[in-house]
């Protein structure tokens, strides 16, 4: 009897969740649906959800306009090169703070995620003119460095909140096995830490990927990622909206794609320790 | 068709991964239509000259206008052609941050560019960018709904007139609006309309003492004639329409009349874009009866900064983007009525052009009557642009201001309170900016 | 407890990032406060006079000033509210054993993958538009006229964009956490016959609190940033309904191109995220002890 129960529970349950589900993912499959119409049917009212003819036509128009594959690649290249930075430099301090920790450590990681209050905007000239200056306008470089930085905050506290958790008991095992400083981060800390170090990337990747202000204000051709590609299409241009969609719907496809192939990392990974 | 937009695709693709020796020369233009096809049809150019590579950034206006006054100003050389309008030139021109633009060729013939747009983009007589299309605004109406109220255009109508056919032919209820008109804040949004609306009312910005005049009785006709025409008549939404979203509507039927762009006529009466093409007709932009009409003065042109270093490459794409020979180019691949106009005479007597365009005479008017001198307002002014001041401040003060009265459309504030707050902005920002002493 | 060895490792370890998050910090800084002081417009004088705290009072007494700072926290605390609540529920739901558990799951964190602009460009256009969008048809299926969202609601309408991105992220950590509350303690619960509310409420929200203030930590840092969508829907309008702060020390910088008053605006708004963050540390300090 009970098993009857939580079946038809289940059945409630699954009903309602996907309700819920569906209507945050709505707008994605709408403008995903936008983008295989044609510009007519994109406005028709009433609107048409499955039964109009299917084209590529936009998909064609917007790549036309713009090599959509060289602003992909560039996206590509400055999130996983800010991100490998970020684990370079970000590992080490959060070990430290983990395994070391001072009573200042608290107040250093505050200290850091306070330096992303800063609207960038405002300091916009002066980074705008540093970078001139050291002919880094439009490289990779230059706004790798710019999205590391930005982003190094929370990858170190989203380690360190992992790394705290490692039991300090094996730590100390392969000490007395004179295993080196840099060893013992190597073998011994980061395969334990892999899953926590994985789902640092991935927030670290979905943020470089969606950083509007740097990247559209510092690049030009070169170094464009597709945050830039979709600032040509902000403001309308008589009937667009199918266009509109499937510029959207390129600018988002990997990274949704990237998110959904690791949901499972991402939903056992993102507790910035207050998981107990 | 769209084996040839793929082609292009791939020879994009392959024009980019190629030719790392080549002259790359990088363009900033905005994403209107004009522009886009001008990118499309660049093989002509890149055919004719190998040695140059072309990189597009395609930006929306705003956008485009941060980008590249920030790269102008601070002299980072990274574009070599920028897509700039009147109001930068005459600015840009006296900073010394354009290049003149001297070397266009013998078969140039710089003395057929129409004489406002030319005078507009010059600065001690020299041209410092090269007209890509030139627009004033005029009244496009429905002709069939004219029709069916009862009344006629007249070629220049009064803003009496127009209230009174846009009450007649407004319809929410089968989806038409009897006028539309530009709502959305920015100083190249409204307040381009409703600079040149209150132009007509006798209005200025500035007296001759840079004393804004937002506290006058004419700005105040002005922008009550406005909110109340299109709180009346007007479409849902309307203080978020830009001129795009106004050609949305209007091209999908939902407007009697609208106060735009010249350019927007070659939009509206293309059975492709536009399901009224064959319904539309043309008048000059209205007036209160004060001997100004309040028509614009706009051109689109293609200028090189100081700081660029492939100057001779770049004056040969902008020669050959503003040429006859790229009118004709355009005009064989789509139609004389695709072509960029507003910028050279000889196309206003091209009896092809005459043909297939019939907004022509009527652009060609209202181009020739606007004048962004100083003395093209009732009383004169001190600055020179028509829908605009040609000082740096005005960019943000037009936006702001456009903030105000696009809040008074949207009921957010009383017209007073706007005109008010515009007036206090405005003297602010000119006291900060040491005009007023 | 460490060493003295080890915790002068410790030092050599945190220090490149240390440093760098310093020279971070304080070149902008220094350079914002330095122009702060000048007057210093893009295309004005080229030659920038110091002209002491002119920028600053400019920028204070700006109309739009303290609307500004308003529309900030409505903008911010309306989505952490939304988020949290709206995270919470949705976390629940998943964490209940249905069926195609992780196709529901990803449809519902997927907004969160999506950038500012295309969120924003998506809204606008497909669904707030009112004569072609979705929800304008939606309007007149009820036969009630459609919402003019960016005249009539212009901050509700930023609000829900703004959610539809953050609410993904709050329920992706509050199911984190929903899932490491250990199965035993659900199934005791259920042994005991205790009433789901009361299950609800003494023991899964108690075990919230950390991770949800974790997510009004991250978000807050975010939010007070909005910047994109404002810019793509409304531009701070109409009036300045939606102008936040980031927003009115863009328009000094980019639209103003005022340099100066930029910067003068810049320092206002890290002073103002600072108190901000005092009372978020103190919150999240008491929360995330040990």
């Amino acid at each position: 009897m009970a098993r009857k129960a939580t079946t038809s529970r289940r059945l409630v349950m699954t009903f309602v969740a996907y309700t819920f589900a569906l209507i945050l993912f709505f707008p994605i499959l709408w403008m995903v649906i936008t983008s295989f119409k044609s510009e007519a049917d994109a406005i028709a009212l009433p609107p048409k959800f499955l039964f109009f003819h299917w084209t590529l036509a936009n998909y064609i128009d917007v790549q036309a306009r713009n090599n959509y594959w060289r602003f992909a690649f560039n996206s590509v290249a400055l999130s996983f090169g800010s991100t490998v930075l970020g684990l370079i430099v970000g590992i080490p301090a959060a070990y430290a703070f983990a395994f070391a920790p001072t009573k200042n450590t608290k107040q250093i990681l505050l200290w850091m995620l306070s330096t992303k209050m800063m609207p960038a905007v405002g300091v916009l000239v002066p980074i705008y003119l540093l970078l001139l200056q050291f002919h880094l306008l439009d490289t990779f470089t230059g706004l790798i460095l710019i999205l590391f930085l930005s982003n190094l905050p929370i990858m170190i506290w989203m380690l360190y909140t992992y790394f705290k958790e490692i039991p300090h008991e094996i730590l100390e095992a392969s000490r007395m096995d004179g295993a080196s400083r840099w060893k013992e981060i190597v073998y011994v800390l980061s395969p334990m830490a892999v899953p926590g170090i994985a789902s640092t990337v991935l927030l670290n990747i979905i943020l470089s990927w969606n950083e509007t202000f740097w990247s559209l204000n510092v690049t030009n051709i070169h170094a464009a990622p597709l945050t830039a590609f979709i600032a040509s299409y902000s403001s309308p241009e008589g009937l667009f909206w199918a266009k509109l969609s499937a510029a959207s719907t390129l600018a988002v496809a990997p990274i949704v794609l990237l998110g959904w192939f690791s949901q499972r990392q991402l939903v056992r990974g993102l507790t910035f320790g207050a998981v107990k | 068709m769209r084996l040839t937009k793929a082609l292009y695709a791939g020879a994009f693709a392959l024009a980019l991964l190629s030719t790392a020796s080549a002259q790359s020369l990088t363009i900033a233009t905005v994403n209107n239509g004009d522009m886009i096809r001008m990118q499309k049809l660049t093989s002509d150019f890149t055919k004719a000259n190998p040695g140059i590579k072309l990189n597009w950034v395609t930006l929306e206006e705003n956008v485009l206008r941060q980008k590249v006054t920030t790269d102008i100003a601070t002299k980072a050389g990274q574009y070599d052609i920028i897509t700039i309008g009147t109001y930068e030139v005459p600015i840009w021109a006296k900073k010394g941050w354009l290049v003149p633009l001297d070397n266009l060729g013998a078969d140039y013939d710089v003395n057929d560019l129409l004489p406002a747009i030319r005078s507009g983009l010059s600065y001690n007589n020299k041209l410092y960018a090269a007209p890509f299309y030139g627009e004033s605004s005029m009244v496009m109406y429905r002709t069939d709904l004219m029709k069916k109220a009862g009344l006629t255009m007249p070629k220049s109508p009064t803003w009496a007139f127009i209230a009174k056919a846009a009450a007649k032919m407004n319809d929410p209820k089968n989806g038409v609006y009897g006028i539309c008109l530009r709502g959305k804040a920015g100083w190249g949004e409204n307040m381009a309309f409703l600079t040149t609306l209150a132009n007509s009312y006798g209005a200025r910005w500035f007296n001759m003492k840079w004393k804004p005049l937002f506290d006058g009785p004419e700005w105040k006709n002005a922008i009550n004639y406005y909110v109340n025409l299109m709180k009346a008549d007007g479409p849902p939404g309307a203080s978020a329409n830009g001129f795009n979203a106004n050609l949305t509507l209007f091209n999908a039927g939902k407007c009697g009349m609208w106060i735009d762009a010249t350019v927007a006529a070659g939009f509206v009466t293309d059975p492709k874009k536009s399901k009224v093409a064959d319904k539309v007709g043309f008048a000059l932009a209205p007036n209160a009866g004060l001997g100004k009409n309040a028509n614009w003065l706009w051109s689109w042109a293609l200028g090189i900064p100081a700081a660029s270093k492939h100057v001779a490459a770049a004056e040969k794409f902008i020669a050959w983007a503003t040429s006859k020979h790229y009118t004709e180019l355009v005009a064989s691949k789509e139609g004389w009525a695709r072509v960029p106009p507003g910028t050279r005479t000889s196309l206003y007597k091209n009896p092809a052009y005459l043909k297939a365009a019939p907004f022509a005479q009527m652009t060609l008017d209202s181009i020739d009557s606007a004048d962004p001198s100083m003395n093209g307002t009732v009383k004169k002014k001190p600055y020179i642009g028509v829908q605009f001041a040609a000082i740096p401040e005005f960019e943000g003060l037009g936006d702001t201001v456009g903030q105000y009265f696009s809040g008074a459309l949207a009921g957010k504030m009383t017209v007073d309170a706007a005109l008010k707050q515009a007036q206090d902005y405005t003297t602010r920002v000119m006291t900060k900016a040491g005009y007023i002493k | 407890m460490a060493t003295k060895q080890t915790q002068s490792a410790a030092r050599l370890l945190a220090a490149p990032s240390i440093g760098l998050l310093l020279i971070w910090m304080i070149v902008p800084l220094g350079l914002t406060i330095y122009d702060s002081t000048l007057n210093y417009t893009l295309q004005g004088n080229p030659v920038h006079k110091f002209i002491g705290w002119t920028n600053y009072y400019y920028f204070v007494t700006d109309p739009a000033f303290l609307t500004s700072i308003w529309n900030t926290l409505v903008l911010v605390g309306s989505v952490l509210v939304i988020s949290i609540v709206g995270g919470t529920g949705m976390a629940l739901l998943l964490d209940q054993p249905i069926f195609g558990q992780g196709a529901a799951r990803v449809m519902a964190i997927s907004p969160f993958f999506i950038m500012a602009t295309v969120a924003a460009l998506v809204w606008k256009n497909l669904f707030m538009q009112p004569v072609f969008g979705l929800f304008a048809w939606i309007a007149h299926l009820f036969g009630a006229p459609p919402i003019d969202w960016f005249t009539n609601d212009p901050m509700i309408a930023v609000i829900i964009i703004v959610a539809w991105q953050w609410l993904p992220f709050a329920t992706l950590i509050l199911l984190t956490a929903l899932q490491s509350l250990d199965l035993e303690q659900k199934d005791a619960a259920q042994m005991d016959g205790a009433p789901p509310l009361s299950y609800f409420w003494y023991l899964v929200l108690p075990h919230l609190a950390r991770p949800a203030t974790v997510v009004i930590l991250i978000e807050t840092i975010f939010l007070l940033g909005i910047f994109a969508e404002i810019f793509v829907t409304t531009g701070g309008g109409p009036g300045q309904a939606t102008t936040n702060l980031t927003f009115l020390v863009f328009r000094s910088a980019l639209r103003d191109f005022d340099v100066g008053g930029a910067a003068a605006g810049g320092i206002i708004a890290v002073v103002l995220a600072n108190i901000v963050s005092i009372f978020l540390t103190r919150l999240v300090g008491k929360n995330l002890e040990g």
